[in-house]
């Protein structure tokens, strides 16, 4: 197995969520973009990890997936509280601190 | 010698794990369904499992598959059903401004592309892809309760400080 191959994959799921970040309008939809980025980092860390032959890269991913996972509770429960306020999510209906 | 070498029972594996995981990412962020999108996101998420086992990581493997997989896609089905009354096709989730995101995506893969390739090339990620050995889950909580204890610290903060911010904003009064 090649280096290069693992961090491609890494950089075409990086690629594909900052599309669906910048392209959608559905904040959930806008969270599940970013999930995909931070898959794609949690491969390149496990991909460098095997390549230094270093376990500290294994460490960072559960890192990584312990802040995404709340950073999705949290990111929820402000979706929640704006549908609650507001009766939609569309990001672009949020324009008061546009300044 | 690249040859044999792209018949190794590793790469066939990764080709088309990574086939799926691409092809379900392109419909999580094209698809017009959200709970669809939900769905094709598990596929992602289980092929990224799927690519760790082949990179040796078993025990983050097993953390993708319980906290990913299971407890995030809960999550994620919960707002969807909680926000949205239809659950049908939707046709306003993109922005009107949403083409933008091409060109942009495809600038950031083509400059990453070339780094990368510049720069690891055709190197191998191990010697030889046989020796690879799965890593002991009691090296990893030595390296988590070793020299990365204080990171572990400030992430049980952050833990306790999003479970109680979730609760504050979720609750109704």
């Amino acid at each position: 197995m090649l280096t290069t191959q693992f961090l491609l994959l890494g950089a075409v799921l990086f690629c594909i969520g900052v599309y669906g970040v910048l392209a959608r309008k559905n904040a959930v939809m806008v969270l599940m973009s970013i999930e995909l980025i931070l898959n794609s980092v949690n491969i390149n860390l496990l991909a460098f990890s095997v390549r230094h032959g270093s376990v500290d890269g294994n460490t960072f991913a559960l890192y990584v997936i312990a802040i995404a996972a709340a950073e999705v509770g949290v990111g929820l429960a402000m979706v929640l509280l704006i549908y609650r306020n507001r009766r939609t999510i569309a990001l672009d209906d949020l324009s008061e601190m546009k300044g | 010698m690249i040859a044999t070498d792209l018949l190794v029972a590793q790469n066939v594996g990764f080709g088309i794990i990574s086939l799926l995981m691409i092809i379900g990412a392109v419909r999580v962020v094209t698809v017009s369904n959200v709970v669809h999108a939900a769905l094709w996101l598990v596929i992602v998420l289980s092929g990224a499992a799927a690519q760790y086992l082949l990179l040796s990581a078993e025990f983050v493997a097993i953390t993708q598959v319980l906290v990913y997989v299971g407890a995030v896609m809960v999550l994620f089905l919960f707002g969807t059903m909680l926000t949205r009354a239809r659950i049908g096709a939707e046709s306003d989730l993109n922005n009107k401004n949403w083409f933008l995101g091409i060109p942009v995506a495809l600038l950031m893969l083509g400059v990453m592309s070339y780094v990368i390739v510049d720069g690891f090339g055709s190197e191998r990620l191990i010697e030889n892809s046989g020796d690879m050995q799965p890593i002991p889950i009691q090296v990893i909580s030595d390296d988590i309760f070793g020299p990365y204890l204080l990171p572990f610290w400030a992430l049980s903060f952050v833990l306790l400080v999003a479970v109680i911010g979730a609760i504050v904003l979720a609750r109704k009064d």
